[in-house]
């Protein structure tokens, strides 16, 4: 009972704080403890979007121990005996067969299989929403760049884990998406070949492929997304969340709630909902019913075959390139442009604006700064142009994926939506980002003119001299402030070329160059609203009488007079 | 021409800091500072408290009976086997496990947002790097360290540390990737287990093929004539899967080319079912326009005229296997393919 | 006061009239187009009947006897199977050129279909109607079938037979509807796009268990809401539409200041 400590603190007498007490005794938990416990998080529905990833992940995670009890990933053929009717007595892989049994013969596991298959959908879904929110609202920008670099590996990942999973029951249609991929390995120059050999263990389709795919599922990319995921919730606890604009939010501090209680009981909250969802979804939405599409065999193959929908991207470009892309080169060697342009390329160039675009950001701006207040879209209208670009490109190779099911839908020839699409691949993101970069200008000027202008309230005041005009409210300065604070870039200046002798200076083209990616963003720009030009809207307020600011807005009911600002 | 609304006058007052490309004005709208706080109706009305807090006890009690409910329908239904029957146990389960977690979901949301203290706390961020002298130190550390291995002065060390770490990967890697390619053998592209003599058959039942058996306009789905047994190994689910072959009869009017020559019957032409793009089965014949679909990239071949590409990612014609029929009208391979099966790869042609 | 009242109207008035008189417009055709005339029939199913039928209803593109014009081809040797199941779904007589003849409302009831197949029949030898027992799926081995099936169709019409896309507008229709002996018919005569599946290639019998297979999709999905058996491209829809809009929806309400 003989106390250590050198204050007379009282003994803890809880069992909660007896068992802390018990471990900061021997961890100095206290000082992690201090840190966390009532830690500040800003509060608002955008900032949980990738709880949606982290929360389908665990459930993944459970469903997937439920599963992998059941799965045996063997190659080695077999008779099924049992359900269901269209499956009995048919030669297959044990892998497959495990499947059917866990569907038909484990009560609950054809629910497991279901919810599992549904959240890797919604994992991929998740951490695409959340990475659009961090993109448009700037929050990769200083000190969060590594975050931002490791979401994208997450990305990555999440791609592997579900091409991984889907191919484990060994059913046609993921076999012949194997087949696809043992195709795309194929035609990589000088290795391709060996490559196959090396991932099929031998030709395709051999007997090692599902078990080997087993691993990579279940502990090798596992693992990897457990640890990337402790990295990127760390750094975002080191660096604190970032916070929307808004009376006193800066740079410098966080405004929210504490993380005990009630931030931690809403994601918490999040969780359950969450996997309600998915268990609702697991339960009553059936889907890939490998029995349907039958053991994996080279002949047969399915109308409508695609792989899951984030990798649909993939698909549509394979289906939009044109074959006369292939080429053999001098020497009688094939280059299969048609298939290396489409899998490799293309994802390549896709995958390397994600990864590069926060430093491009950086360089063009100039900014060294930290920012810890998120940016409104609006105010940065060419990120959010190429934002919207680069999504709508994703889109479009999505779709043209999915070209079949459009014609069988619509009743249109597949050979004209491909054309489309090849079309609209180059035009469509173009387009999308012209139209993107016009809004966001026009909804600044738009709030330029409300700060300058204030709201219309639509009463309508005579005067005596027979002039009509309409009243405007003020934006109280909460309003205000949120539509003026923010930085309007401009272009970075560079130093001249050539120096006070005339000589000419090393480097100024590679700063020309930056120059003009730099004007490309900023030229075209809005500012914001000065108090000096708000006090000059007031000043030639002819048409636009402004009633005396206040701070509240409720006081803008029908009764205030009116007074003529002199 | 660019878009600048930026007014012009005495207000353009501009200042440059150096390093983050921004624009201090001197003259910008002061922060307001947090909004006040407005109370919920659950903090000035104890009545609305009680309500809520009658509600999130409701729907821990809805928890619970979904929770009894999936074990009660985990213990009662019994999936036997039927559609019908397993699709009953999935869904009563599934529901059931959804009541069961939406309750605690809903329960906890609503408890922290009308219960617990909706006071917005301000928090200090600090810098994110270390200070000037946690960094300074760390440098002498580092500086110390490296003095006290005394690599600087012996540069022969430096070198012979990288190369043993360098090597010494190999001796897991190499073999490791060499072990997980098997035998290496990719010359095994270029045959298939046709030759001459070798029956076609029906996929899946095995069945020898006629040339009577065919009318114009039939298609057939054709693997080697192999005895059953050998049907139901590992090595023959790889061999089928560069031996699979489409059997078409045409109107020998309708046939313009083959693509190897002399290698049809009658207007029956046999073409690998292995896609050249990159290997799906290239199955859907339509019969009127003699074109044979891909269904994966849409790549189109033309029947009637050696098989050339007329649509889509492909390049290739399908490679054709010459038939001919035996003494019993059984159609037969004259030869095996005299080209790779099935997608590009770099040395294909060599 | 004109200009007044034309102010009065909302700028969109004249788009909505236009949809309306569209609408009216089509609605007027439907109802009022004259359909194809229909001989007036004996009650025996003969070929003389069937004679008849003919020369009102397909003479006009398939030749006064059969034998095919530029426009259609002929029908001497297709069997009476090829006109019952053409007639029966509706295909024939086609009414508007496309990619190809869809099915639709049939217009010759079963009499007047089996006076046509007989006439037809009499013209040539070709495939004939199959019997009950010949298509009854009970009869089937639906496991067996769906080895067949998968094979030899799911590549056109989908793994359970959804439906699929041909090239250049044409396309597999879906089979749940379609009758047992429409099914066995259809393999075995090779209507347009569709290959002919003669007895040699897929046997009476396995013809059944293909039927057989398809019964058993009748029964939905084990795992619930069949979805349209679309495969992944619907299941990712779904899953963003249903999964994502709740998920969010509760996201939205959760960050949402109390009342």
């Amino acid at each position: 009972m003989s106390t250590t400590t050198t204050s007379p603190a009282a003994e803890p007498t809880t069992l909660i704080g007896k068992s802390a007490d018990y471990l900061d005794q021997r961890t100095k938990m206290g000082v992690l403890a201090k840190q966390l416990v009532r830690k500040v998080f800003p509060d608002h529905w955008s900032f949980m979007l990738g709880e949606i990833a982290l929360f389908s992940f665990v459930v993944l995670l459970i469903s997937g121990v439920f599963m992998a009890m059941f799965f045996d990933p063997s190659m080695a053929l077999t008779t099924h005996h049992g359900a269901p009717a269209t499956m009995d007595g048919q030669l297959m892989s044990v892998a497959f067969s495990s499947t059917l049994d866990m569907s038909f013969e484990v009560r609950g596991g054809l629910l497991m299989r279901q919810i599992h298959h549904w959240s890797a959908l919604i994992f991929v879904a998740g951490i695409v929403v959340h990475m659009m929110r961090v993109f448009f609202t700037g929050a990769f920008r200083k000190p969060r760049e590594l975050n931002w670099l490791v979401g994208t590996m997450l990305l990555i990942l999440s791609l592997l884990a579900g091409f991984s999973g889907y191919s484990l029951p060994d059913d046609v249609l993921s076999g012949n998406g194997l087949r696809i991929t043992d195709g795309v390995i194929k035609s990589i120059p000088i290795i391709g070949s060996y490559l196959s050999y090396f991932v099929f263990g031998g030709e395709f389709p051999g007997e090692h492929i599902i078990p080997r795919l087993f691993t990579v599922h279940i502990l090798l990319v596992p693992a990897l997304i457990l640890a990337l995921i402790g990295v990127h919730l760390f750094l975002m606890v080191l660096n604190k969340h970032t916070q929307y604009p808004g009376g006193g939010r800066t740079d410098k501090n966080v405004v929210g709630y504490p993380a005990v209680p009630a931030f931690a009981t809403k994601m918490g909250g999040n969780f359950f909902i969450i996997f309600g969802v998915l268990a609702l979804m697991g339960g009553t939405m059936a889907i890939n019913n490998v029995w349907n599409y039958g053991p994996y065999d080279p002949s047969p193959v399915s109308a409508g075959a695609q792989p899951d929908w984030y990798m649909l991207f993939l698909e549509g470009s394979l289906r939009l390139m044109p074959g006369q892309a292939e080429i053999v080169t001098w020497g009688d060697y094939t280059l299969s442009l048609n298939i290396l342009i489409p899998a490799v390329v293309i994802p390549g160039l896709l995958f390397t604006f994600l990864f590069v675009y926060p430093f491009v950001e950086a360089k063009v701006t100039g900014d060294h700064r930290e920012h810890h207040v998120l940016d409104r879209p609006r105010n940065v209208p060419t990120r959010t142009g190429l934002g919207v670009a680069f999504l709508t490109a994703f889109v479009i190779l999505a779709l043209a994926g999915s070209n079949d099911l459009i014609a069988t839908h619509f009743a249109l020839s597949i050979n004209t939506i491909t054309w489309v699409f090849r079309v609209l691949f180059f035009v469509g993101p173009v387009f999308a980002f012209w139209v993107t970069k016009r809004i966001c200008l026009g909804l600044q000027r738009k709030d330029r003119e409300l700060v300058l202008h204030g709201h219309e309230t639509g009463r309508i005041v005579r005067f005596a001299n027979g002039e009509y005009i309409e009243v405007h409210r003020p934006l109280d300065e909460q309003e205000r402030w949120l539509r003026v604070n923010f930085e309007a870039r401009r272009p970075l200046e560079i130093e001249p070329a050539t120096d006070a002798r005339g000589v000419k200076r090393k480097g100024y083209k590679k700063d020309k160059r930056w120059q003009k990616l730099s004007q490309f963003f900023y030229e075209d720009r809005v500012e914001p609203v000065t108090p000096a030009e708000l006090a000059a809207a007031h000043a030639h307020g002819e048409h636009d009488e402004l009633e005396p600011a206040h701070d509240t807005p409720e006081l803008v009911s029908g009764s205030g007079t009116v007074e003529r600002e002199h | 021409m660019s878009e600048n609304q930026n007014p012009q006058g005495p207000s353009h007052d501009v200042t440059r800091h150096d390093g983050d490309g921004t624009v201090a004005r001197t003259d910008r709208f002061a922060d307001p500072g947090v909004p006040v706080h407005h109370p919920r109706l659950a903090d000035t009305d104890t009545r609305a408290a009680k309500r809520n807090e009658r509600i999130i006890a409701i729907l821990f009690a809805i928890s619970c009976l979904g929770t009894i409910g999936s074990l009660v329908a985990y213990f009662a239904v019994r999936p036997d086997g039927t559609t019908p029957g397993v699709r009953l146990s999935t869904v009563l389960l599934g529901v059931a496990l959804a009541i069961s977690l939406f309750g605690i979901g809903f329960a906890a949301v609503h408890w922290a947002k009308t219960l617990m203290s909706a006071k917005e706390y301000v928090e200090e961020r600090h810098s994110s790097s270390s200070s000037e002298d946690v960094r300074e130190v760390v440098q002498q550390q580092f500086k110390d360290g490296l003095e006290d291995s005394g690599i600087a002065r012996r540069p022969v060390l430096k070198g012979a540390v990288v190369s043993a770490l360098a090597l010494f990967p190999l001796a897991i890697a190499v073999p490791l990737v060499s072990s997980v390619g098997g035998d290496w053998n990719v010359g095994r592209f270029r045959n298939t287990i046709w030759g001459p003599g070798v029956r076609l058959a029906y996929d899946p039942s095995g069945r020898p093929i006629k040339a009577s058996d065919l009318t114009v306009g039939s298609v057939a789905h054709v693997i080697p004539d192999v005895p059953a047994e050998e049907r139901e190994t590992h090595e023959w689910i790889t061999e089928k899967a560069k031996a699979v072959v489409l059997l078409v009869r045409l109107d020998p009017r309708d046939l313009k080319r083959d693509h190897r020559e002399g290698a049809s019957y009658d207007g029956i032409v046999a073409y690998s079912k292995i896609c050249t793009h990159v290997g799906c089965p290239v199955a859907l014949y339509e019969q009127q326009t003699h074109h044979l679909l891909c269904p994966c990239h849409q790549s189109t071949f033309d029947v009637a005229d050696g098989a050339k590409v007329v649509f889509g990612p492909a390049k290739r014609p399908l490679p054709q296997l010459p038939i001919t029929v035996d003494d019993e009208g059984y159609l037969v391979a004259e030869d095996d393919f005299n080209e790779p099966v099935g997608p590009s790869y770099w040395e294909r042609l060599k | 006061m004109k200009a007044l009242a034309a102010r009065r109207h909302h700028r969109l008035a004249p788009v909505v009239l236009l949809l309306l008189a569209l609408l009216v417009t089509g609605g007027v055709y439907a109802a009022l187009a004259p359909s194809p005339a229909q001989a007036d029939t004996a009650s025996t199913a003969d070929i003389e009947t069937g004679k008849k039928l003919f020369q009102a209803n397909c003479a006009t593109c398939h030749g006064p006897n059969a034998e095919g014009t530029t426009q259609a081809p002929s029908l001497v040797g297709v069997g009476a199977a090829a006109v019952d199941f053409q007639v029966s779904t509706g295909r024939m007589p086609m009414q508007m050129n496309g990619p190809q003849a869809e099915s639709k409302p049939r217009q010759m009831d079963e009499e007047q279909t089996a006076a046509l197949a007989a006439y037809v029949a009499s013209l040539g030898a070709g495939p004939a109607i199959p019997t009950d027992e010949q298509v009854d799926g009970s009869e089937g081995d639906a496991a067996n079938g769906m080895a067949l099936f998968r094979t030899n169709c799911a590549m056109c019409h989908n793994a359970v037979g959804a439906g699929g896309a041909l090239s250049e507008g044409k396309f597999a229709p879906p089979l749940w509807d379609t009758s047992s002996r429409n099914v066995y018919q259809a393999m075995l005569t090779g209507p347009q796009s569709m290959p002919v599946f003669n007895d040699a290639n897929i046997t009476p019998d396995e013809k059944r268990d293909i039927i057989a297979f398809l019964d058993e999709q009748d029964q939905g999905s084990a795992g619930g809401l069949t979805l349209g058996s679309l495969g992944p491209v619907s299941e990712g829809l779904w899953a963003w539409i249903i999964g994502i809009g709740l998920i969010i929806g509760g996201a939205v309400w959760i960050g949402a200041k109390s009342s």
